[in-house]
């Protein structure tokens, strides 16, 4: 195997959410690969992961999707992207070749090279310069496919708590589901509703004025939950604090406050 | 039973309103995961045994004609007999014949989950036989017709009140809610009809091969009267519980207990060997093992063996958040909970049963628990590909996903779909950056809001940076 480079070339993997909803998200997470010394590209012919096809039986359009990403980020070193769910995702490509198919192989490698940002951040590049602004109690949602899949628990807590203004209140059952699943949450609405309002209740009881994560699908969707029970707390993709790109207004959230919460 | 699985989310939808099941479940959380964890934390070489049940059990599966036998020899060894039954249908027939040979008029049975898979009860009282459960959750349940939402606490979906009114009722006594009081007016009338018994029925947690056992384990003690009282014991348990050595039992026996209840060991762990032998104090005079294959066999080579691994502990449905908010009735069938849901389609059909495996977020909290490590997502995920390629996917989901692979292969296309799908969020939710009701997306927006887009997309953002010569 290669010496890792000390500056490595990464192909940095949007994912559908950040680019259509978030891209504070892409930004602040490309911000972060640069500090921590990487060269960041975004290849051109990324999509989707395919995870929406694998998850419904549709392996044809699954494997299709995945020859696409294998082939899109063949040249990095890296394969980086702001969801343990995506990422995980493409750590499930190899299950859909066959032993003997070509594209099995070219899965494993992609597989090896494949990180959500914190762990990357910990894990690969060992960064300890988060620099960040940010003042205020916190507190944290693991979503599922980063913390079963990827075994993703420690690392964003490692990097929040090198920003001296931010204090963590972990929440009840911060591991259990919030409802989100993919097109679980419409095809099986009155059941997401109702894991998601459990998990609205443990974010509140934690007194915490900012609900982060890693997972933009389960951001929206707890967001859209605490804001239509017209709860004060406001949501927030993790790596906007650590990247210290918290101007914005957080998940729907309107720039004129007066707008941001139900009279 | 019935097989109420087509009606998943309707049943699921008046489940969440039911206040009393509602109320009910609230008790599943402080009555198993919390146990569990705190057993698991005192043992650290859990994880360990963990790997060396999967290993063993993979080796049994691998082994099962051969371990099958053996048992059988040792069972016939013993005084009994083994009867082989590939269908639902069989197994009935051969218990009722058993039963009628014995010239039974009531039996007493045992919790078997088995029994409730193929649908004994019903059998024998179409036959004139009375069968009168044991198990207090199963005796409430039978008293109150229905049946059982969990496999090891099948009244987990009652309440105190409910037992209270239905003992009231059986039983002629004065009401109560002292859950003491309770279990004494079920022991006395339980008494009675232990004593009376011709027949008793057991289910099985393990075969033994090596000695050509069979072993329950139970917190009431019901089994043992249940199995030495009657002259007859009819065993009935599925293929997959046998294990070759006693010693190998108690490997996965020390796994149940602690996944299960957080036990540390069962109370009560009853070996039955066969038939009552001279000097004996007590024991059956005929001791029958019904061995059910009911699908089990067509699992064996293919993707679906690593569920055959199941010992039934119910650690997956206890941590499974969508069990957690619907509880065990609304799966429509015997088994609930992720293992039902991969279960369930091989015994009833996947068209009846299309709705189970896709009713998980795929959070993997049932993988994490489950003591022999069955990767339960995987093989829902099985059922969804089968499904898929059967065209038993809604038309509807066929169509949506269609539409969207065919752009998600198409990066430009695909760019100017985010594009637009971008602008119109935006632009319905206005200043707000919010959407109360998606023209398209009630399924969301009747639950919570949908934020909207906080700008262009990225990928646009991106580009105009970097045509602008910002290159980050
Ligand atoms: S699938 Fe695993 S966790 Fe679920 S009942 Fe079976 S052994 Fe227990």
């Amino acid at each position: 195997m290669k010496e890792p480079s000390t500056q490595p070339l990464v192909g940095f993997f949007v994912t559908c959410l950040a680019d259509l909803y978030r891209p504070e998200v892409a930004f602040a997470s490309i911000k972060l690969l640069e500090l921590a010394g990487c060269r960041v590209e975004v290849p051109s012919q990324q999509t989707c992961c395919g995870q929406p096809a694998f998850n419904s039986g549709d392996n044809k359009n699954a494997a299709a999707l995945a020859k696409q990403t294998i082939a899109a980020f063949a040249d990095y070193e890296y394969v980086v992207g702001p969801s343990g769910s995506c990422i995980g995702m493409l750590h499930h490509y190899p299950e859909l070749f066959e032993e003997r198919d070509p594209w099995k192989q070219r899965a494993l490698d992609l597989k090896a090279r494949a990180f959500e940002i914190t762990s990357f951040l910990v894990d690969v590049r060992d960064f300890t310069q988060i620099q960040s602004r940010f003042q205020g109690q916190v507190t944290y949602h693991d979503s599922c496919s980063g913390l079963r899949e990827l075994k993703i628990k420690q690392q964003p807590r490692q990097l929040l708590a090198q920003i001296p203004g931010l204090t963590l209140t972990e929440m009840e059952d911060a591991e259990t589901c919030c409802g989100f699943g993919g097109t679980f949450c419409v095809k099986y609405p009155d059941i997401s509703n109702r894991m998601v309002s459990n998990k609205a209740e443990s974010v509140h009881q934690t007194g915490a004025e900012l609900l982060l994560g890693g997972d933009l699908g389960c951001l929206l969707n707890m967001a859209g939950k605490l804001s239509r029970e017209g709860r004060r707390v406001a949501v927030r993709h993790v790596v906007e604090i650590l990247a210290d790109e918290f101007a914005q207004p957080a998940l729907g959230q309107a720039a004129d406050a007066s707008l941001a919460y139900p009279a | 039973m019935q097989i109420r699985s087509p009606e998943f989310k309707q049943n699921a939808r008046i489940a969440l309103t039911d206040v009393g099941l509602q109320k009910a479940l609230g008790n599943v959380k402080t009555g198993f995961p919390d146990k569990r964890a705190k057993a698991v934390a005192r043992m650290p070489e859990f994880d360990a045994l963990r790997d060396q049940a999967r290993d063993l059990k993979n080796h049994i599966l691998q082994h099962l004609d051969l371990y099958l036998e053996i048992f059988e020899a040792n069972v016939i060894k013993q005084g009994g007999q083994v009867h082989w039954c590939r269908t639902a249908e069989d197994a009935r027939q051969t218990i009722l014949r058993l039963c009628q040979e014995a010239g039974a008029k009531t039996v007493t049975k045992g919790k078997s989950m088995v029994s409730e898979e193929i649908n004994l009860n019903a059998h024998l009282e179409a036959h004139g036989i009375q069968p009168v459960e044991t198990d207090l959750g199963e005796y409430i349940l039978q008293l109150r017709g229905d049946h059982p939402s969990h496999i090891i606490a099948p009244a987990i979906h009652l309440n105190l009140e409910d037992v209270s009114e239905t003992f009231h009722q059986h039983h002629h006594k004065p009401k109560s809610m002292d859950a003491a009081v309770l279990m004494q007016e079920a022991r006395e009338t339980l008494r009675e009809k232990f004593v009376v018994a011709d027949v008793g029925i057991t289910g099985a947690n393990f075969l033994v091969a090596e000695t050509g056992s069979t072993l329950i384990v139970t917190n009431e003690g019901n089994g043992d009267l249940t199995q030495t009282l009657p002259k007859t014991h009819i065993v009935v348990s599925s293929i997959e519980k046998v294990v070759p050595t006693l010693e190998d039992m108690s490997l996965f026996l020390r796994l149940l207990a602690r996944s299960a209840t957080g036990q540390e060991f069962t109370v009560y762990n009853t070996l039955s060997s066969g038939t009552k032998r001279l000097g004996d104090q007590d024991g059956p005079e005929a001791f029958h093992v019904v061995l059910v294959d009911n699908g089990r066999s067509d699992m064996l080579g293919g993707e679906l063996q690593e569920m055959l691994r199941c010992i039934r502990c119910a650690a997956c449905m206890n941590h499974c958040p969508v069990y957690g908010a619907i509880g065990g009735h609304a799966y429509g069938w015997v088994y609930p909970g992720p293992m039902g849901s991969v279960l369930t389609p091989q015994m009833i059909g996947i068209e009846q049963a299309a709705l189970l495996p896709n009713a998980s977020t795929f959070c993997g909290k049932c993988e994490e628990v489950c003591p022999v490590r069955i990767p339960l997502p995987k093989l829902m995920r099985h059922w969804r590909k089968n499904e898929f390629e059967r065209h038993l996917t809604p038309q509807a989901a066929r169509w949506g996903l269609g539409i969207w692979a065919f752009f998600a292969k198409r990066p430009s296309l695909y760019r100017l779909l985010s594009r637009i799908s971008n602008l119109s969020l935006r632009s319905l939710a206005g200043k707000k950056q919010r959407i109360e009701k998606l023209p398209f997306g009630q399924a969301w927006t009747q639950m919570r809001d949908m934020p909207a887009p906080s700008g262009k997309t990225f990928m646009q953002q991106w580009q105009a940076r970097n045509k602008t010569g910002h290159n980050s």
